[in-house]
């Protein structure tokens, strides 16, 4: 029975076990779809092979191949791995990193199948939509990260050296809560060139030690409440860019007592929550496109003799079990899949370009029946974030193949309300509502630095414009301010503000921390 | 593309990170440590620990929207019978069809559970545990010294030539004072006898005859090896520190010693045992047990089995006293005894006792525990502050210099409170 022994012809592979020899002629196949006949456009690839242990290790340090030391990735390894451990959890097959060269880690427990579908979905799908989305673009500087963060844990490590680890702890753990407000949510006139900062960082540096001049610690300080002309409100304002909704950046420029350290801590940080301010607004495309991707190549794989009946097996049960959407009332249920509902929409905007049906015509009149599904999705992929795609992309079809509906949850009522269903009707609307559900600007409480009176007593006021009346969580909220007047040395208040009447809410404070003040 | 294998990677990689964070998590770990060794059995304290701590210290706030009030909105899949308009009774529990709301990332507990490391709980939970003149005991008792490498010196016995550095300085020397190798002296020999054979001019052979001999003298006058080459490994003694103890555990097994009071006896053993270890590389073990005569016997006749007899303490502290002496001299081994009894001995042999504790083996010991088991029902008696036999006699041994520790325990639960009392840092100097 030699034919049951050696390979069939054309197979890449054959059996369970996966080595270099066969990653390797599995990439070239696979490079040969994705580049040739999808017209994919990526990064230089570099896969690493690494241990479970491994991966827990870049799962705790938000998935970056090193970063800085800080308590809390230690708390989320401790959490992880115990979930694991148990069986609570299981591990992703990868994790791919927005840079150049990109590198995805594959585990290597993995068959040389689930190898197939990795290299498939995160060097070639996720890949392409990192080189080629504006966001990632516009906001990310691939080429840089991996030296910034390099970078970034020398410095920490340096600042823990010089200052302490309490010191460092103290503004690290502040600047994390504040991560999510520390995003610029508007392009700047220069973009970001990661090793242009480090560079500056260090010529700083170097050039406050050859000036340094005792003396200056002797001249007399002025005396407080100094005869200064007070200036009016919007004056002051307009001195100190506000309102400014990017909290770090404004503490890192503005804070009257933080040391240089501090600030570029802060600064840090902040560069390192734009870098995945992109991802967290692309998450169902990406994960769409990756998803759409490994399928089209798998399946193209299949179709010309390469991979087995058997691996394509292993391939549909993993496939579908990734894109499998629970309905509301099932118990698995978490909120709408991004695989499976980035998926179904990648695969929809194909049938609508190449087979429309009336419908789309009506819906879709510049995408129905333009040919090239593939250009189209090229091009959904390259100009769109999560919430614009919903928004122009998902069809009645799509909506009612997952039987979408709306509820109105009003805290003042005693029921839920259903407002739209798959309907004619509800289309509209419940496209409209489902691509909100992806705007960041929206999901995140919109809060902002409206004033300081920086020649009385200093005191920070922040507004939370609040929509539909949902308040901050209040715990939280106390936690955040009380960093933020770590960071700012002076009493720091939050008032909840109503969008539509402009009325207060609520207010918070927080006084100036012990220890420091005049 | 590349494939790098990043498996033989150093491990560990968030080391520093668990660090920090047991760090900024010590208080309730320590706390939820202490809480889990009172509940649980002694055996298990080898094995790393489950500890819940809450989330206060550890908390990562951020600002985001509560969960609770206002006017929300859910797309969410799955219609099966709804129409516009239709009304649905709130659900009791929050979170089931709340994707996007809610805490951010699913964190919703008060308490957050993970799993200590063997050693890191064993840390934690000895932390403050430290012999008393541990340190004072150490440096008295590190007189055993052994030799080590220490470079190389001029002088040295010829069994500790290094023959390596010796030829080495003996070539630059040869070197630097050109002394002429064999084979220069030997082709000249050749062309001189060359020369002869064909009769050449004397002027030449004269010459070629006078270099030979500056030659053979420059050899003889450059030795192959001079004393100034020879150079011998150095050694240097260094104290080594005592890295081995050896444990006593005595105890009287006579008949009125019940199943209780060994199991309390067990579990302090053990502690004492798990303590050691931490501190020496090694530690044996040796079980003494008595009744009115003495035995040295294996861990299970030790706790197992019964004896009937009377009860003499002394012939412990004898037998002690003499598995010291054949086994385990006082220089080399760092000894710790631990006593467990129930109080009772012959009257006649309380003296006996005490002298035998007092000269010979308190001197030996780092240590000695005494502590004294009792029936868990009996606490009327003890609170009357009735004292045994054996407890006035090492109360009058008890002075303040001397390693000698006594409690009494009643229950399980007293052990470990028991143990950190024992050997509690502040108790050295008391």
């Amino acid at each position: 029975m030699a034919a049951v022994i050696t390979k069939p012809e054309g197979l890449l592979y054959d059996g369970a076990d996966w080595d270099y020899d066969k990653i390797k002629r599995v990439y070239d196949a696979i490079e040969h779809v994705a580049l040739d006949e999808m017209g994919l456009n990526v990064y230089p690839n570099q896969i690493e092979v690494i241990t479970a242990e491994q991966m827990l290790d870049a799962y705790s340090s938000i998935g970056m191949p090193l970063m800085y030391k800080h308590w809390s990735f230690g708390k989320h390894f401790a959490r992880d791995e115990m979930l694991y451990r148990k069986g609570y959890r299981g591990l992703a097959y990868e994790i791919v990193i927005n840079s150049s060269p990109c590198i995805s880690y594959i585990m290597e427990e993995n068959t040389m199948t689930m190898q197939t579908l990795v290299i498939a979905h995160a060097a070639f799908g996720h890949n392409h939509f990192f080189k080629n989305n504006q966001l990632f673009q516009q906001w990310t500087d691939a080429e840089g990260i991996l030296d910034y963060l390099e970078f970034a844990k020398a410095y920490i490590t340096q600042c823990e050296e010089r200052y302490g680890h309490h010191a460092v702890e103290r503004v690290l753990d502040a600047a994390h809560a504040l991560m999510n407000q520390g995003v610029h949510k508007y392009p700047k006139k220069r973009s970001l060139d990661l090793r242009l900062e480090q560079k500056r960082e260090r010529e700083r540096q170097e050039y406050q030690e050859q000036t340094f001049n005792d003396l200056w610690r002797t001249v007399p300080k002025p005396m407080a409440g100094g005869a200064r002309p007070s200036k009016t409100v919007s004056e002051r304002k307009k001195l100190l860019g506000l309102p400014e909704e990017n909290l770090l950046y404004f503490l890192e420029k503005k804070a009257p007592r933080l040391e240089h350290w501090q600030r570029e801590i802060l600064r840090i940080v902040r560069h390192i929550a734009q870098y995945f301010y992109p991802q967290k607004q692309t998450k169902l495309m990406n994960e769409g496109c990756a998803t759409y991707t490994h399928y089209t190549i798998m399946n193209t794989l299949h179709d010309k003799g390469s991979i087995s009946e058997g691996a394509m097996l292993e391939f549909l049960h993993s496939h579908t079990s990734v894109v499998f959407q629970p309905e509301f009332d099932d118990q698995r249920f978490s909120g709408i899949n991004p695989y499976a509902l980035g998926f179904a929409m990648m695969q929809d905007i194909q049938r609508i370009a190449e087979n429309p049906t009336d419908e789309d015509r009506y819906w879709f009149p510049d995408l129905a029946g333009r040919g090239d599904g593939m250009g189209a999705l090229r091009d959904a992929w390259a100009n769109f974030r999560d919430e614009s795609f919903v928004l122009q992309y998902l069809s009645p079809h799509l909506i009612r193949k997952f039987k979408m509906f709306s509820v109105r949850d009003d805290a003042e009522d005693p029921y839920l309300l259903v407002e739209n269903i798959h309907n004619e009707r509800g289309y509209r609307q419940i496209r409209k509502m489902l691509a909100r559900q992806y705007d960041l600007a929206f999901l995140e409480p919109d809060i902002q630095i409206v004033d300081v009176d920086l020649a009385g007593d200093r005191k920070l006021i922040l507004h939370h414009r609040v929509t539909n009346g949902v308040l901050l969580d209040e715990s939280d909220a106390k936690a955040v301010l009380r960093h933020i007047a770590n960071l700012w040395g002076y009493e720091v208040q939050l008032i909840e503000v109503s969008a539509v009447s402009e009325a207060i809410l609520k207010e918070h404070a927080v006084t100036a921390p012990s220890g420091v003040g005049a | 593309m590349n494939i790098i294998d990043r498996r033989l990677n150093p491990q560990g990689k968030s080391l520093a990170n668990r660090q920090r964070f047991l760090r900024r998590a010590k208080e309730q770990v320590v706390k939820a440590v202490r809480d889990a060794s009172g509940k649980r059995g002694i055996q298990d304290i080898e094995n790393g620990e489950k500890v819940t701590i809450s989330t206060g210290g550890v908390r990562e706030p951020s600002f985001h929207r509560s969960g609770s009030g206002g006017v929300r909105d859910y797309v969410v899949p799955g219609n099966k019978e709804y129409v516009e308009g239709d009304t649905i009774s709130r659900p009791e529990e929050q979170g089931g069809g709340r994707g996007s709301e809610g805490s951010p990332d699913g964190e919703g507990d008060d308490d957050f559970r993970f799993v200590l490391s063997r050693e890191e709980f064993l840390d934690i939970f000895l932390e403050d545990l430290e012999l008393p003149d541990l340190v004072k005991q150490k440096v008295k008792q590190s007189e055993s010294h052994s030799l080590t490498r220490a470079g190389y010196s001029v002088t040295g016995s010829p069994a500790n030539l290094n023959l390596v550095r010796t030829m080495r300085n003996s070539l630059s020397r040869r070197i630097a004072l050109k002394r002429p190798k064999p084979a220069e002296v030997a082709e000249l020999e050749d062309l001189l006898r060359e020369a002869e054979d064909r009769g050449e001019d004397p002027e030449v052979l004269r010459d070629m005859r006078s270099q030979l001999e500056r030659h053979y003298l420059r050899a003889k006058r450059i030795p192959f090896i001079d004393p100034i080459d020879v150079r011998y490994n150095r050694f240097e003694t260094v104290p080594k520190p005592i890295a081995q103890a050896v444990m006593f555990c005595l105890m009287d097994v006579s008949g009125s010693m019940t199943e209780h009071m060994k199991d309390l006896a067990k579990r302090f053993f053990m502690l004492l045992y798990l303590f050691l270890k931490r501190r020496y590389r090694s530690v044996d073990i040796v079980f003494i047990r008595h009744t009115h005569e003495a035995k040295e016997v294996d861990e299970d006749t030790f706790f197992y089995s019964t004896e009937t007899g009377g009860t003499v303490v002394s012939t412990a502290l004898e037998e002690m006293q003499r598995i010291v002496k054949e086994r385990y001299p006082e220089n080399e081994w760092n000894i710790y005894a631990a006593q467990a009894s129930d109080g009772d001995n012959m009257s006649s042999d309380n003296a006996r006792s005490a002298g035998l504790l007092k000269d010979a083996i308190l001197p030996l010991c780092q240590y000695f525990a005494y502590i004294e088991v009792a029936a868990e029902h009996n606490m009327g008696l003890s609170a009357l502050g009735r004292e045994t036999e054996l407890w006035r006699t090492y109360k009058m041994v008890q002075g303040p210099d001397l390693p000698l520790a006594m409690r009494r325990v009643r229950s399980r639960r007293e052990i470990f409170p028991v143990f950190r009392d024992l050997f509690a840092r502040e108790k050295a100097g008391a």
